[in-house]
């Protein structure tokens, strides 16, 4: 008799938690808006202008983007496979690469701004004030080894990491030693380990600034074409991968393109830091100012 | 699929021809997880057995603790290592922030209680009536001891075993504190992270064979160390 009572109450509490269960997962399953993967740059998701920019596209299109942010040799290579719509990278040659290779159908100019090479306040290599990126780079190699710092380099096949790499070439240097590093991973993680060595690094100016507040760093470089970042966005080729949302990306691109979102683009971080992040630098934007 | 064969294929050859890289990966991911192994062990087997025997007022809030302790999420106490060590930290002037040092540190927090925690168990498991016949038989408290660790030992290995795989399969924390890099403190796991963020799925999938083949080697060696005793039912 009581074994009956306690089996009927066992199986009601479990039918409850099944249906809960049930009702939780449907309700995680939305409505049948549209969805666009685009695969970006860490350095463009932690500046926060997608966060900032997007909202206003999805309400319109009522659609949802999500950005995949991960190293651009990862948004390529997301990119080949047709695992995104759409890239958002900083790396030029490799763009135009992609487009000649046939992974997308078209490169658009977005935006600019620049790679800063950072380091500590006291500047133990005494690179501050050299115009010139190769001959800081020349500096550093030639004073790091003895002064007691390092360079701190991203080390993952990113568009900043391909842009150090360049640098260096440029200067005719191949760096290897105990003073440079390596760590695999992202512009804020790469940022951290540069502040705890007081180390020397490449940053784009985006990231540098919204973390200024926390880091003992300081822009050391000048201008220098070699320091020169453009942003393209690429929508994925649908005649490689059909699969792909075209139509929802090539919208995506207009309205990133578009004279108001490249003025919001221009306009991005000038509150917060007293400068702009991004410079805008679409067909379009170029058109309407001269 | 065939992504995935050919990325099966190029890591065995990065294992086999030795790849420079991939060893030194190793190489340091075996000096950091044994030197762990043996902090924790030497740490988290005495505390076991201490309070599988001792009975003192508090005994169930510092088992409640240890338990608290196996169960805790790693990557909390990589944070937590990582803000002691840190410049702006209370022990930011040691410098062992992304080293291989904070690194085991982090390893032993988070492995010594696993291995306590099991040990006490093991011991505790032991029949009592064991301590009875030893005295019985004359034994004195050191040899009383002994007779119990003894019967205790196929769990107590097991503790151990239990420790090293939770310390070589740690990420999170390690990443955290060691800072993955490359030649200083890059381990087989955060390679594994970094290989497949960059795409490089066949270095991601050596590492992984690597990582599985320590795993199965490790336990074979654990299970010849049990020995006869795994026979007795």
């Amino acid at each position: 008799m009581g074994g009956h009572r306690r089996r009927s109450v066992k199986a009601r509490i479990l039918s409850c938690v099944v249906l809960a269960l049930f009702i939780v997962a449907m309700a995680g399953c939305s409505g049948s808006s549209e969805t666009l993967i685009l695969a970006t740059t860490t350095s463009v998701h932690d500046s926060g202008l997608l966060e900032e920019l997007l909202p206003d596209f999805e309400e319109k299109e009522n659609a949802t983007v999500q950005v995949l942010a991960v190293g651009t040799g990862q948004a390529l290579a997301i990119g080949e496979r047709g695992d995104a719509d759409i890239i958002l990278v900083h790396a030029k040659a490799r763009e135009e690469a992609f487009v000649a290779d046939g992974f997308g159908k078209e490169r658009f100019d977005l935006m600019y701004n620049s790679f800063v090479i950072l380091g500590p306040a006291s500047d133990p290599a005494g690179i501050g004030g050299t115009g010139s990126a190769s001959e800081a780079f020349t500096r550093l190699t030639a004073e790091l080894p003895d002064a007691g710092s390092s360079f701190v380099s991203r080390g993952d096949e990113s568009g900043t990491h391909s842009r150090e790499l360049s640098m260096w070439e440029a200067a005719g240097i191949d760096p290897a030693g105990d003073w440079y590093r390596s760590t695999g991973q992202g512009m804020g993680s790469t940022l951290t380990v540069a502040n705890e060595f007081q180390a020397y690094t490449i940053s784009d100016i985006g990231t540098y600034l919204s973390r200024q507040e926390q880091l003992d760093l300081q822009v050391l470089s000048g201008d220098d074409p070699l320091l020169f970042n453009p942003y393209g966005v690429i929508p994925i080729n649908p005649d490689r991968h059909p699969d792909v949302n075209y139509d929802l990306a090539t919208k995506l691109v207009e309205w990133l393109t578009s004279f108001e979102t490249q003025e919001r683009i221009s306009e991005f971080g000038v509150a917060e830091f007293g400068q702009s992040l991004f410079t805008a630098d679409s067909e379009e934007w170029r058109a309407s100012n001269p | 699929m065939n992504d995935i064969w050919q990325g099966v294929q190029e890591a065995f050859s990065l294992i086999f021809t030795a790849d420079g890289e991939v060893m030194r990966i190793v190489a340091l991911s075996l000096a950091v997880s044994v030197s762990a192994l043996v902090l924790s062990a030497a740490v988290g087997i005495p505390l076991g057995i201490w309070l599988a025997f001792r009975r003192f007022a508090s005994r169930r809030l510092a088992i409640a603790f240890l338990y608290t302790g196996m169960g805790f999420p790693p990557v909390v106490v990589g944070l937590v290592v990582f803000l002691l060590l840190s410049r702006s930290g209370p022990l930011g002037w040691s410098g062992w922030l992304y080293t291989p040092k904070a690194m085991v540190l982090a390893q032993v927090i988070i492995a010594a209680p696993i291995i306590a925690g099991f040990t006490m168990v093991a011991v505790m498991a032991v029949n009592r009536n064991l301590r009875r016949q030893a005295r019985s038989l004359g034994a004195n408290n050191l040899q009383v001891t002994m007779t119990m660790l003894q019967e205790a030992r196929v769990g107590m290995l097991v503790a151990v075993l239990a420790g090293f795989g939770r310390i070589l399969s740690e990420v999170g924390a390690v990443m955290i504190v060691g800072g993955n890099l490359k030649g200083s403190t890059q381990v087989l796991t955060t390679a594994t992270v970094q290989f497949t963020r960059m795409g490089l799925f066949e270095r991601s999938i050596a590492m992984g064979m690597i990582l599985l083949t320590l795993t199965f080697l490790t336990s074979l060696l654990w299970v010849l160390l049990q020995g006869g005793a795994l026979q007795e039912s």
